[in-house]
């Protein structure tokens, strides 16, 4: 995970650009986030920022978590998660980032737990088909054939079966910035991301390619 | 809605439209561009729906050209939405006036309402002879 921020995704609207097309936007309350930690290469075999998002009431907090704020004198935080990066040595313990680390036009990967819809048959989970609802049939809302009787005479692995849907963490790629407002902290993407409002979510930089193929 | 979200939408409002309502014969002054040239076209008929509220509210507007039924959907606050005059305020008692689409000729007139108030004359933009 490259560098990001942590945010909490606000809702959906639409603008309009300056030729008159309409744009489905998320908003996302992005920031402002104070580096905790910082991960060095020699230290701890890589480079990361250790970042914090939104306030924690104090009586939420353990004590081994209060050790962590107090040493850095800051607010204790509700989400705490780390983004990697190239070199952290830049970058000041106590220091907050906010969404002026992202550009308008720029290309970044939303991550997110996705709504939960709990435990769902094969045509909502699955987009399967459903059987006829009358003429004698007694065959509904079934999953249909497993697979061949004689051959391969087991169920195949990957078999699309009912069971829980949604929940689950979930990335959307490559979200075109379409605006911010510094002031608010707040950080406009075409389409929809994952979650519901105000469920948390981590905005990230897409990998440079030259670091992609590097990695190769 | 989240009240942030409404926040940021009343930003991106228009402020200075005319209050009209279904039934009104409206003007609007539409931004068409052609090739790298941009003009402004008019469409006048009569606003048969106002529907949705906030960034997403739209309005239809009918007219009757050379016997054949024009509907056409705006987004109010859309940039390329011009102007909006309004030219004759109707009397109707629906918001939805789909049975314009089945009447025709002097059964498709809509009654004038009176005045209550004078309507604000928007300034009419710079137009083409169009439609």
């Amino acid at each position: 995970m490259t560098l990001g921020l942590i945010g909490k995704k606000l809702g959906m609207t639409q603008i309009f650009d300056k030729e008159g097309v309409l744009i489905p936007v998320t908003l996302i309350e992005a920031g402002p986030c104070p580096i905790l930690q910082k991960k060095e290469k020699g230290k701890h075999g890589y480079c990361a920022l250790q970042l914090g998002f939104d306030k924690k009431p104090e009586r939420l907090v353990s004590k081994p978590e209060s050790g962590l704020f107090k040493k850095i004198n800051l607010a204790p935080t509700r989400i705490i998660r780390e983004f990697r990066v190239d070199d952290s040595s830049s970058y000041e313990l106590g220091q907050a980032l906010d969404v002026s680390i992202f550009e308008e036009g720029e290309r970044v990967n939303v991550e997110g737990v996705s709504k939960g819809r709990g435990f769902q048959g094969t045509i909502k989970r699955w987009h399967g088909h459903r059987g006829p609802e009358s003429h004698g049939s007694k065959y509904h809302r079934g999953v249909g054939s497993m697979g061949g009787s004689s051959d391969p005479s087991r169920v195949r692995k990957g078999k699309k079966m009912p069971g829980q849907m949604g929940n689950k963490q979930r990335t959307m790629l490559n979200l075109k910035v379409i605006g911010m407002q510094k002031d608010k902290n707040i950080i406009m993407v075409k389409g929809s991301i994952p979650g519901h409002t105000n469920a948390y979510v981590l905005i990230c930089k897409k990998q440079k390619k030259e670091a992609k193929a590097a990695k190769r | 809605m989240n009240p942030k979200i409404k926040e940021f939408e009343a930003a991106q409002l228009k402020s200075n439209l005319p209050n009209f309502r279904p039934g009104d014969t409206i003007r609007v002054a539409v931004r068409i561009k052609e090739g790298d040239k941009e003009r402004i076209q008019n469409f006048e008929g009569v606003c048969i729906r106002r529907c949705g509220s906030g960034m997403r509210e739209t309005f239809t507007v009918r007219r009757v050209s050379y016997g054949v039924g024009m509907e056409r959907v705006f987004p109010l606050h859309s940039p390329r939405v011009e102007t909006i005059t309004i030219v004759r305020e109707g009397k109707v008692r629906r918001a939805k006036l789909y049975y314009q689409r089945e009447l025709r000729g002097k059964k498709a007139r809509i009654m004038e309402r009176k005045k209550a108030e004078p309507a604000v004359p928007q300034q009419p933009a710079e137009q083409s002879a169009d439609n």
